[in-house]
């Protein structure tokens, strides 16, 4: 008998899952979208992702083992989640020297100080990203136009306006790539957000897996979807096509991998819709009306900031009351 | 000078630096903090009226009536104040333009008003010079060091003086959020040392 009998009180259902094996599952979700910009952006996009991972890790171990000398859980795999999400949100000729930066910020700032794993109250993919943007602004919006892999360009990648900032800035809208480019990810832009379909194949492995649930990215996405459709059909020459709202820029790699994570969103089902909700509205009020192209990481932060408030508002009942 | 009087004026240093232990006054450290001469300018300017004031509240403290100690004090601030001020737009026009209204707002500057209440009403006219001298330095160490870390990292200068090539420089710390990121840091780094220190302190005693 090799298995030990527990005796305990309740709960009796347990479930073998663990922190591990929910960001590993993360990890596998996004290895599609990986490949496609792979395919795009060709080798800066795997040096920059093995830079931010390692740097993660890097910077967590450090931390654990010489700052706050305890046992370091690297193993968790959630400095690699961060890492990977870090890098899918930089454009793939980013200088290294600044991707480190972007990884000390992520665990040096926006994940240890708090407490580490569970205790950050905002996501350190996204602070991280934010910040970068902020502090580089010249390096974060340079594009590099995706060239598939079979091109062969080894010159300096010719650089372009993301599909966003071309409404931005009132560019020619017969420029704006196809639908189906912008599906398979052909497009100027963070080369992990390119690919919507790649992005939708990672998240519909989560969701079968159970590690999210539908309420924040269905909410989110649909947010932005009626609002941007609202004031096309008010004014289309001004206000594009919903459509170009989905595909463009990292709204699906926001509403799917980010906004859902499972420390820095609410933890009821009415409360992850109104935390999505939140996030759309925030969202379509940057695009339409703001100074930057994109605002799918700043609402997220914002939202992240009122996650206390909406637990909260929305407390699960307790049984049997 | 005695040990006690020499602690009056060492306190405000580091064990009670007014702004990275008592965490006064933050309103002109996160704003004037962006160059090491715009913090070297206010410490000097805050140091300036910490030390006035102090001297003629502690002498002055038998005569103001209790009930109208508050407004009373801050018309003696407001006076240095405006005396600093105008000596600063006068002699030196540059810094001026770049404090801007923060020179004025040392009026409402916590610190100045704080020191005023918890210390120059209740000691000697000698004691408030020393307290308010020790507490100006503490101040002005406190800016410049997050000045200069500003300064260093957003615009690769010191004094002026750049040295950074203009593509590495940090925007962020330049900005408001990079003033709360120092801030922090600087804050938590000083607390570590001065706890470390007093631990070693009790060690020793024990």
């Amino acid at each position: 008998m090799d298995k030990l009998l527990h005796v305990s009180g309740s709960p009796h259902v347990h479930s073998d899952e663990s922190v591990k094996k929910i960001m590993w599952s993360v990890v596998l979700a996004l290895v599609p979208a990986f490949l496609v910009s792979v395919y795009y952006f060709g080798l800066p996009v795997i040096i920059l992702t093995l830079v931010s991972i390692g740097c993660c890790v890097g910077f967590e171990y450090l931390i654990q083992r010489f700052m706050l000398h305890q046992k370091p859980t690297v193993d968790d795999g959630s400095a690699v989640v961060t890492g990977l999400l870090l890098a899918f949100n930089v454009p793939s000729n980013l200088p290294i020297w600044i991707m480190v930066i972007g990884a000390l910020v992520a665990i040096g700032i926006a994940k240890m100080p708090f407490g580490g794993l569970g205790h950050n109250p905002f996501n350190p993919a996204i602070v991280a990203r934010v910040t970068l943007l902020i502090a580089f602004p010249v390096q974060m919006t340079s594009w590099p136009v995706p060239t598939p892999l079979w091109s062969f360009h080894f010159a300096d990648a010719v650089t372009g306006p993301t599909t966003l900032g071309l409404i931005k800035e009132g560019g020619d809208l017969t420029q704006l790539p196809t639908y189906a480019n912008m599906l398979i990810g052909q497009m100027g832009g963070s080369f992990g957000e390119v690919s919507a379909i790649a992005l939708l194949i990672g998240a519909g492995f989560l969701l079968w897996k159970r590690i999210i649930t539908w309420h924040i990215p269905v909410s989110f996405i649909a947010t932005v979807l009626i609002i941007a459709g609202i004031f096309h059909l008010v004014n289309p020459e001004v206000y594009v096509n919903p459509m170009i709202h989905l595909l463009a820029g990292g709204l699906i790699l926001g509403a799917c991998f980010m906004a859902t994570d499972m420390v820095t969103s609410p933890t009821s089902p009415w409360g992850m819709i109104v935390f999505g909700c939140g996030c759309g509205l925030l969202t379509i009020i940057i695009r339409l009306f703001g100074a930057y192209p994109e605002g799918v990481s700043f609402s997220i932060l914002l939202m992240n900031a009122v996650v206390p408030l909406i637990n909260k508002g929305f407390k699960p009942k307790q049984f049997a009351h | 000078m005695s040990n006690s009087k020499l602690n009056i004026l060492t306190k405000g240093f580091f064990k009670e630096n007014p702004t990275l232990i008592l965490v006064l006054g933050c309103c002109p450290t996160l704003a004037v903090t962006t160059s090491v001469t715009n913090a070297l300018g206010m410490g000097m300017a805050t140091t300036f009226v910490l030390l006035m004031s102090n001297m003629l509240i502690s002498a002055l403290k038998n005569v103001i009536p209790d009930k109208v100690r508050i407004p009373s004090y801050i018309v003696i601030i407001a006076t240095f104040v405006s005396m600093i001020d105008l000596l600063i737009q006068g002699f030196l026009p540059s810094l001026s333009a770049s404090l801007g209204v923060f020179i004025p707002l040392i009026v409402v500057n916590c610190i100045v008003l704080g020191r005023a209440e918890a210390f120059a009403n209740k000691n000697s006219v000698f004691d408030s010079l020393l307290d308010g001298l020790g507490m100006g330095i503490g101040f002005t160490i406190a800016l410049t060091l997050i000045g200069a870390i500003r300064e260093i990292l957003g615009s690769g200068s010191i004094m002026g003086f750049q040295f950074i090539p203009a593509e590495y420089h940090i925007l962020i710390f330049v900005l408001a959020p990079g003033a709360f990121l120092v801030f922090g840091f600087v804050m938590a780094a000083v607390r570590y040392i001065v706890n470390k220190s007093e631990e070693k302190k009790k060690q020793k005693e024990a």
